[in-house]
């Protein structure tokens, strides 16, 4: 997963757990050894380009310069940016939100639909913006959301606001609007995936005693979809917290996310050390989220369901 | 009457799609429209005048757009290359083969997704630095590798693993070796599964860019690096053309991607 394309990734789970609950074809004549060294070399890569840097990052947020142990990096990165630890979580945490908002109501419209027209438009619809990079969301973002741009002309022109009260919305709106466009889809992808495989009887019974669409959306739908929906906004705040190019593109002042300000001090003052703090401090904010899917995921290829 | 009752929840559901798809095309409208826009001044609805001025510069022969067009996809090539090579075995033997210690390879496998990757890229790129390869195209490729990889595990071991078991058996029970069992029967049923994670693998570099901004400076300058550049120099018709080429392959993929991925698929996510 890199932090500009991420939500591709969690498309196909590792299905190892069917794998084990079928026989092996040859593994019986195959030594453990063996089926050791072929996972070797993927092993060897992921922990030298993955998890060796991981771990020097937190070695380097608690070194000082002559090496000895300190917390002087900490202190730094929260004079300095405890004002953008703030803003990174309030706009992460919002577009968490709206992007489940947005992910339920198309998900479960495409489910419980009775139009089938709308229902096609708007399967065909939702996904555009699916595989599109960050980086080019950004980009679209921000022509489309500027004082000039398309969005203050169409509401101009609609009527809804006068010219003189337009503004630019790339502030953290833009940001927040942006994640919310590129996220949403994914999301929106992976539950209404979910939510196909249910069983009909349920819903039809629930409809035929005449509850209604949005009652049985949230009493009978959503409960059976929860973790699918858990997941998928976990990798996704994940995801949204080490996006770099979005806010530099959107929002690059003050207050900002954090991103914004690690390259900021890498690439101004190559210090690395207020740099790793920083990222320690937002690898400590994904970290509630990360135990929880690591711990569902690897439950549920144990599990072989 | 009945038609008259049905107007209005038709109407309402016609106008929220039709809102709806101005969310999602208005933002790509405005990015085609500032890719042919010769002029465009504050505060003119639409461009005063459209050309194709600035694809003849992003497309010269010795235009930087064509260099980094290349770049990228000689980066996403290799990267492929390289993650399918490691990938292969180890899907392998997580859909197929008894393996100690499951569990934790596979945690090690999922951690690149629940980890924030920036702290990542930043000592990757000190480490680079310090060993030479920063700034270069192997350095790049390791970078999109360690990622790429990852995935490509995941998509190959559930390719392996919905393999029938019965047709190895039957070619060993005839006396083919493992090797060459694996060669004519496994890897064969397997390929389409494999194709599709070489395409996710490919498009994830084409696309990768955080990685690529600390690890690739100065010399390596990627398609989305480019688009970036031009950006946060001001010039937005570069930028949007820039980001036109970057979105053909993406949203091809979109198109297609439900004949690699079905939904029960997507379902054994988070269950």
């Amino acid at each position: 997963m890199s932090s500009e394309g991420p939500s591709r990734v969690a498309h196909s789970a590792p299905s190892g757990g069917s794998a084990a609950a079928k026989p092996p074809a040859w593994g019986g004549q195959t030594p453990r050894w063996a089926a050791l060294a072929l996972v070797l070399p993927a092993l060897v890569v992921v922990g030298l380009f993955f998890v060796v840097p991981l771990l020097l990052s937190a070695v380097g947020a608690f070194r000082a310069a002559d090496g000895s142990f300190t917390l002087a990096h900490f202190d730094k990165s929260l004079d300095l940016y405890s004002r953008d630890l703030i803003f990174t979580v309030a706009i992460v945490a919002l577009s968490t939100v709206l992007i489940a908002i947005v992910a339920i109501a198309i998900a479960g419209y495409l489910t419980l639909g009775e139009n089938p027209r709308a229902v096609a438009v708007l399967r065909w619809l939702y996904r555009w913006p699916l595989f599109i990079p960050f980086v080019v969301a950004g980009q679209v973002m921000r022509t489309f959301l500027a004082k000039n741009g398309m969005l203050n002309h169409v509401l101009i022109g609609a009527g809804l606001i006068e010219p003189i009260s337009a503004e630019s919305m790339l502030d953290w709106r833009g940001i927040v609007i942006a994640f919310v466009w590129k996220q949403a889809p994914f999301v929106t992808l992976l539950l209404a995936g979910a939510m196909a495989s249910l069983e009909r009887q349920h819903i039809e019974a629930a409809r035929n005693l005449g509850a209604p669409r949005w009652r049985v959306l949230i009493d009978i739908v959503l409960p059976q979809v929860r973790g699918t929906l858990l997941v998928g906004l976990v990798l996704s705040f994940v995801t949204m917290l080490s996006v770099l190019s979005v806010p530099l593109m959107i929002n690059p002042n003050s207050p900002t996310m954090i991103t914004v300000d690690v390259a900021y001090r890498i690439n101004t003052f190559a210090d690395y050390a207020v740099a790793n703090a920083l990222c320690l401090l937002s690898l400590l904010l994904a970290a509630v989220g990360a135990a929880f899917y690591l711990r569902h995921a690897v439950k549920r290829v144990e599990t072989g369901s | 009457m009945k038609i008259a009752s049905s107007l209005g929840p038709n109407l309402v559901r016609a106008l929220v799609l039709a809102l709806f798809a101005f969310v999602i095309f208005g933002p790509l409208l405005n990015l085609v429209l500032w890719a042919f826009a010769e002029r465009w001044y504050f505060p003119s609805k639409l461009p005063s005048q459209y050309g194709f001025t600035f694809w003849e510069r992003v497309f010269a022969p010795r235009g930087n757009a064509i260099a980094s067009l290349g770049t990228s996809v000689w980066i996403a090539v290799l990267t492929v290359a390289f993650s399918l090579a490691v990938a292969i075995p180890a899907g392998y033997a997580l859909g197929r083969l008894k393996l100690p210690w499951r569990s934790a390879i596979l945690l090690a496998f999922l951690l690149p997704q629940a980890v924030p990757n920036l702290p990542v890229y930043v000592n990757i790129a000190q480490v680079f630095y310090q060993i030479g390869l920063a700034g270069t195209i192997t350095g790049v490729v390791l970078v999109h590798a360690s990622h790429g990889l990852v995935l490509a595990v995941w998509i190959a071991s559930a390719a392996f693993a919905s393999i029938d078991g019965s047709l190895e058996e039957a070619a060993r029970n005839i006396g083919a070796s493992a090797w060459t069992c694996f060669r004519t029967i496994t890897l064969p049923l397997a390929a389409p599964g494999l194709m599709a994670s070489a395409i996710f693998v490919f498009l994830e570099s084409l696309d990768e860019f955080t990685g690529t901004y600390f690890v690739g400076v100065p010399d390596v300058t990627t398609l989305p690096l480019l688009m970036f550049n031009a950006s946060m120099g001001g010039n937005y018709q570069i930028a949007s053309i820039t980001a036109l080429l970057l979105l053909v392959p993406s949203i091809g993929f979109m198109l297609v991607v439900e004949r690699f991925l079905k939904a029960d698929v997507l379902a054994m996510v988070g269950r």
